[in-house]
């Protein structure tokens, strides 16, 4: 029994083999217009798969309907935009560019842009920083006398409530 | 200057974080439908249980009627059916069925089972009707409008809330511009 079982677990993957897309009856290229068209289109139940990966009904079906279409003559706009018809082009792993696909096809884009623009900005306020500093040095404000005194001082414990004092 | 740098990556944070947000509250599984706006695909298929007779929309022109695709293996379509008894109840709006991928005693006894919210019920046992109505899964509910155009469309079930909020006052609407 146990074996039994094994053996009907071991077999039950070829059955699934079996079960994939019959396209005998199309010539080689056409076959090959079939596989190219099933890997493009997006099965709509599945989501992240294509029609030529999903075992779902209803990619079943679309592949089927390809085949069909394939059969027929048709080339891959006219397949294509039966399938965009029916399903938008939401069925498209590649969508065409247009009015409502445009914020998607440039996003990445602006994204560059908006990385470079910021790259920049940090870039020239660095180097303004560190021009600031260099003048600052050489500067004879009485502040940094000041500062100096004060950063000496820091290390002295009580000379901090005496500068408060005077600050005051 | 120095306020833009710190305010505007912040502002695009804060839009980017609202546009993920409101992501997150869609349903990935719900698909726009091209179909909406547009003329409702042909339908001219075996009437259930009709003896050969055939049903289509053109005795529809001229109303508004619900198209509701279910199939008597769809689970979820149980649940529908007291909701499509009570938007024709409520509205005097016919429902066509249309039986997909289906058997048709197996629908026939569905019906008698869980209730005929139907007019009529068309039986498209190919799904052929279904790939032309961009259908991805059962139940959907389309609402035409008297030219037979599809005005709005609900991919699942139709529950009391979206029954309420948007097939009625779609319903409604479109009757009093009648």
């Amino acid at each position: 029994m146990r074996y039994l079982v094994l053996a009907v677990m071991l077999l039950y993957p070829l059955t699934v083999v079996a079960a994939g897309p019959t396209s005998t009856d199309l010539d080689e290229q056409q076959a090959e217009q079939y596989h190219d068209l099933t890997k493009e289109l997006r099965c709509l139940v599945c989501q992240n798969e294509s029609i030529a990966e999903s075992d779902a009904d209803l990619a079943a079906d679309l592949r089927r309907l390809v085949a069909k279409q394939v059969a027929d003559g048709k080339n891959d706009d006219q397949i294509k935009s039966y399938m965009v018809e029916r399903y938008g082009d939401w069925v498209l792993y590649d969508p065409p560019f247009k009015w409502s696909t445009w914020l998607l096809w440039i996003s990445p884009f602006i994204v560059l842009l908006m990385g470079l623009v910021a790259a920049f900005a940090v870039m020239r306020g660095s180097r303004r920083a560190s021009t600031q500093t260099t003048t600052a040095n050489r500067s004879d404000d009485p502040d940094d006398e000041r500062i100096a005194r004060i950063l000496a001082e820091a290390d002295q414990p009580g000379s901090q409530t005496r500068d408060e004092d005077e600050s005051r | 200057m120095r306020r833009i740098a710190f305010v505007l990556p912040l502002l695009i944070l804060i839009s980017l974080l609202a546009l993920l947000g409101y992501g997150l509250t869609r349903d990935p599984t719900v698909l726009p439908s091209t179909l909406v706006g547009n003329q409702a695909p042909d339908i001219d298929l075996p009437r259930l249980k009709g003896d050969g007779q055939r049903l289509g929309l053109e005795d529809a022109r001229g109303r508004i009627v619900l198209v509701n695709v279910w199939a008597s293996w769809c689970l979820a379509c149980r649940s529908e059916v007291p909701l499509l008894e009570e938007i024709t109840q409520r509205t005097g709006v016919p429902i066509i069925g249309l039986a997909y991928k289906d058997d048709e005693d197996e629908a026939a006894q569905w019906l008698d089972q869980f209730g005929n919210p139907f007019a009529a019920v068309a039986m498209d046992n190919e799904g052929q009707t279904g790939i032309d109505w961009g259908i991805s899964g059962v139940p959907e509910t389309f609402v035409l409008d008297a030219s037979g155009k599809i005005r709005d469309k609900i991919t699942g079930p139709v529950t009391r809330k979206n029954m309420e909020n948007q097939l009625l006052p779609l319903i409604n609407k479109l009757q009093a511009s009648m």
